[in-house]
């Protein structure tokens, strides 16, 4: 059997199981840690496809933000785990038999004639080519437009998670540099129009007190 | 050399297991939606395949494309998520009634 063949082999079994493990572990940041191994193991497959760049990515935003994200997001939230957990095996039947029906039909259909690629011959290229360049050339050229739309979707994602989670505190004895700088100087002194006080003669004042 | 139909039947199975998880997992809002990360994982494998089996780089174009936005669904999924815990205490879908749907 030829090396790439075991590779292959392994990287798959490990991505199953790990994806199971994501399903079924009793604890999310167990569940989340499964998930990273399963994103190491897809770049393992996406190495032997020769997707360099793709497989780089996948390691460094996917395991090194999104799921980093969301450990944090996990371990801030105080969670009741048997309550999370309360009726999880009453759906398995129906779930069990909606996923078994999709592989089974999808292996029917990908099994075929028609997606059994493997005669076509292998892509031998040449020792300098880069994968990164050649997707580089691609991206700026045919996808430029999309490229930028995605930039925009990464902004607006940006601002609508700060926007969501921004909590604006009551009390919060911040100053206005803005107002300060608009005040006038009669918002500083008041003057107020009012009757002269008459103060008591002070003989007449003492007698009153003795 | 492995055939094409190894590396689909193998996104099938992922895609399979992340629907399972969505079944069993009603009651927790974040394993939901690792189990949807996990299907995009899929999907991109089989993109990754076909764009190496058919020598074509618009695929590998289409992951780079669905990782930005698989990116951004799940920080603004789990600013909800925050948000929702805050107010609610709880990451029950089943709580999420409000809206009396």
């Amino acid at each position: 059997m030829e090396f790439k063949t075991v590779l292959f082999y392994l990287f798959s079994t490990i991505t199953v199981l790990a994806a199971l493990r994501v399903i079924t572990a009793r604890n999310p940041v167990h569940a989340a840690l499964f998930l990273v191994l399963a994103f190491f193991n897809v770049a393992g497959l996406w190495m032997l496809l020769q997707a360099e760049f793709l497989s780089l990515v996948l390691v460094m935003v996917y395991v090194g933000a999104v799921m980093v994200l969301f450990l944090f997001v996990v371990m801030m939230l105080d969670i009741n785990i048997e309550q999370v957990r309360a009726g999880f095996w009453k759906n398995l039947p129906i779930g069990g038999l909606v996923g078994a029906l999709l592989i089974a039909e999808m292996a029917a259909v990908l099994s075929g004639r028609y997606f059994g690629l493997a005669s076509l011959p292998p892509q031998n290229m040449p020792a300098n080519y880069s994968n990164t360049k050649e997707l580089a050339r691609v991206l700026y050229t045919d996808y430029a437009y999309p490229f930028e739309i995605a930039s925009v979707i990464l902004l607006v994602a940006i601002i609508v998670a700060v926007m969501l989670t921004l909590r604006r505190r009551k009390d919060n004895k911040a100053m206005h540099s803005s107002d300060q700088i608009a005040v006038k100087s009669k918002d500083r002194m008041r003057l107020v129009k009012m009757a002269p006080e008459v103060e008591l003669p002070a003989a007449a004042n003492k007698g009153e007190q003795a | 050399m492995i055939p094409l139909s190894h590396y689909l039947i193998l996104a099938a199975i992922l895609f399979a297991i992340s629907i399972v998880g969505i079944f069993l997992n009603r009651k927790n809002l974040i394993v939901l939606l690792m189990a949807i990360e996990l299907m995009l994982l899929a999907v991109n494998l089989n993109f990754v395949a076909f764009s190496h089996y058919l020598n074509d780089l618009s695929g590998q174009l289409f992951v780079f494309f669905i990782l930005v936005v698989a990116a951004a669904e799940s920080g603004i999924g789990l600013a909800i998520l925050v948000v929702l815990f805050r107010n609610l205490s709880s990451i029950d879908v089943e709580d999420l009634d409000t809206l009396k749907g």
